[in-house]
């Protein structure tokens, strides 16, 4: 794989001081969060925990062009990055943790991962993957239907692009100039099936086959990530229809907290992965731009460290739902 | 008041709909400019344009996962399955997606949206045309399963579910769609998706039924009145999930016989949860054994004709089934 950097800088992509250091500390925040999920589930305190991180480049920089809460977004299981960036808050996330009835995906329903939000218009996500996709393109046809400038982001792993409903909804959102980007966040392993098991030539190419764009963009690089979804988005505002990305990174932990990557990878691998990692990579951006140094990562660092002290307790004493809430809310009243 | 057959009334109610809220459309597999196989969507194209009735890819998941995705974005989407049978690769939408939206968001993802799809045996139908697939989506919390019979009901069900904010199937029976014509009300009115309808007052026994075999198990009362003076009660549930159990078990108990008759397959069918109802809640009124009469366990109807009418219980096989009872 040849893996480049972004070949414009932030002022090219319009992109503001604060905006980097937005995008910044979003990633970061994904990453200790992420962090210290691990360390609950280790202590015997969550059940389960799915990870996002060596994704946080990719979330972050597809995100980043969203409207909240007037663009739609189908995440999926990995995406805390997305959640985080469009207005969730760490409590919320370890509320979800800990199943908690303050969950606000589900109220302590679903497991952690599975975004939803109403108000950020984060629509609810399931387990199976690749079942977004056709929805994805149904919401972008709504929004097309009405003459809105609407687009809906629809993300998933590499795996999820094996399955027909990915071809589905490609082949539908190219016939009809859907206003939908396909995120494809190739982390290289379907829980221990690597890539080359798994995905016949290239994912990015075969949006030529339906008629639209498909990049294959560096993963780990926030900004080159920033950059292609942000001509992706263009284009689907202007009418000009769908585009897929495929962002090619790496997970860097295993699959979830019931996984054991020794079974099947090598640890060197992850190693150099980690060398590569996208928030260190970021950071160097950063502070080349004159806009981080030690002291102002050590500050971030610290704040949101309490940050997230402060949602693990709050969490933590929060209540369940009481079981018999198990029975409300099956069908919608109206 | 107009004579309208089951395909004119679920058109009329489908046009209606359309007409009176703008996000109301179809989508589906030639409901275009060809008006769908059946012709349920003729005329709609023209009325509303190729926007709002879309011709789909044949691509059943796809269909109902863009319902979905329509739903939650301001669409009323109603969505034609083809032939019952081609549902199954829409399954995984219709049960884990649709039906679990509301759920599993507690509340914040409702996905209000109906899926029509003609079922049941019909001579050169075969085995995958001609099936009853109602079991297999009726233990779906989440989820509502109508199947109305007659024009009237299924045009204002059809309101109903399209108002609905839950997913709705819908199921009509194809071999009734030119059968059965009655007076269907002009005027704007809807059918609730939550109660049972009794069509004939009995006294003897009761036979709960749906879709073909409820014009026939009508007729058959008639013929068992007329030959025998045993007065049969027939209730259609109309909604199949969840089940209307009080007006079911209020007509169990007041004729203390119980018969079910379905041309699905016997078993798992709806009929057995609905046998199973009755076995318990009316149990000390009741004077024979709960009965069901429906399909062989075989996959479905055969093209050849001798095999279909083997397969769907005809009218014989009611009568026997309703004068074994009575004879209790």
């Amino acid at each position: 794989m040849d893996l480049k950097g972004t070949q414009v800088g932030h002022e090219a992509l319009g992109l503001e001081d604060a905006d980097l250091l937005r995008m910044y500390r979003c990633m970061l925040l994904a990453r200790r969060v992420d962090e210290r999920m691990w360390i609950l589930n280790r202590q015997g305190k969550a059940a389960f925990v799915i990870s996002c991180q060596g994704h946080e480049a990719a979330q972050v920089g597809a995100a980043y062009n969203l409207r909240p809460g007037y663009d739609y977004v189908y995440p999926y299981y990995r995406d805390a990055g997305i959640a985080l960036l469009l207005g969730q808050t760490p409590r919320d996330q370890f509320l979800s943790l800990l199943a908690k009835k303050e969950d606000p995906n589900s109220a302590g329903r679903q497991m952690p991962g599975h975004y939803s939000s109403r108000e950020l218009n984060i629509v609810t996500a399931s387990a199976p993957v690749g079942v977004q996709y056709p929805q994805a393109a149904g919401t972008a046809l709504a929004f097309k239907m009405r003459g809105e400038d609407g687009v809906v982001l629809a993300c998933g792993g590499e795996a999820s692009t094996s399955g027909g409903d990915w071809h589905e909804a490609m082949n539908f959102a190219g016939i009809h100039d859907l206003p939908v980007v396909f995120l494809v966040e190739n982390n290289i392993y379907a829980i221990s099936v690597p890539e080359k098991m798994q995905v016949a030539g290239s994912i990015a190419k075969r949006a030529e086959g339906y008629g639209f764009p498909g990049v294959e963009v560096d993963g780990n690089d926030v900004l080159a990530v920033y950059e292609a979804a942000k001509e992706a988005f263009e284009r689907a505002r202007g009418g000009e229809g769908p585009t897929l990305i495929e962002a090619k990174t790496y997970r860097l932990t295993a699959h979830s907290s019931d996984d054991d990557d020794r079974r099947y990878r090598e640890r060197e691998e992850i190693e150099g992965w980690r060398q590569k990692d996208p928030i260190l990579r970021f950071e160097q951006y950063l502070e080349e731009a004159g806009l981080l140094d030690e002291e102002k990562k050590e500050e971030m660092d610290a704040r949101i460290k309490s940050e997230v002290d402060e949602a693990v307790e709050y969490a933590e004493a929060a209540p369940y739902a009481d079981p018999e809430e198990a029975l409300e809310r099956v069908y919608a009243e109206g | 008041m107009a004579i309208k057959n089951l395909l004119g009334a679920i058109h009329d109610g489908l046009a209606e709909e359309m007409r009176s809220d703008g996000s109301v459309m179809v989508l589906g597999e030639d409901v275009g400019r060809a008006g769908g196989v059946f012709r349920v969507t003729q005329g709609l194209a023209e009325e509303f344009g190729p926007g709002r009735v879309m011709d789909t890819p044949l691509a059943e998941s796809l269909i109902v996962g863009a319902a979905i995705g329509l739903s939650v974005n301001g669409m009323r989407p109603v969505a034609e399955i083809q032939f019952a049978d081609f549902i199954y690769p829409g399954f995984d939408q219709i049960v884990n997606e649709a039906a679990r939206f509301y759920y599993r968001s507690n509340g914040a993802w409702s996905c209000p949206m109906t899926i029509r799809t003609p079922y049941g045996a019909v001579p050169g139908g075969a085995l995958y045309h001609s099936q009853s697939v109602e079991a297999c989506f009726c233990n779906t919390p989440g989820l509502k399963v109508v199947a109305p019979t007659f024009p009237s009901d299924a045009k204002g069900m059809l309101k109903s579910a399209i108002r609905d904010p839950n997913p709705v199937l819908f199921l009509e029976h194809k071999r009734t769609y030119r059968l059965i014509k009655e007076d269907v009300p002009e005027e704007d009115y809807s059918v609730p998706l939550d109660k049972a309808k009794v069509h004939r007052e009995g006294t003897d026994l009761t036979v709960v039924s749906y879709g073909l075999m409820l014009y026939t198990a009508l007729e058959v009362a008639e013929k068992l009145s007329v030959e025998h003076g045993v007065e049969v009660e027939v209730v259609e549930p109309r909604t199949l999930y969840p089940l209307d159990k009080e007006t079911i078990l209020d007509s169990a108990k007041k004729t203390g016989k119980f018969l079910v008759v379905s041309e699905a397959n016997l078993t798992g069918s709806v009929s057995g949860e609905i046998a199973a109802v009755v076995a318990r809640e009316a149990f000390e009124w009741l004077d024979g054994p709960v009965m069901r009469l429906g399909a062989p366990d075989i996959p479905a109807a055969a093209f050849a004709k001798p095999m279909m009418d083997f397969f769907v219980p005809g009218a014989e096989k009611i009568e026997a089934a309703m004068l074994e009872l009575a004879r209790y």
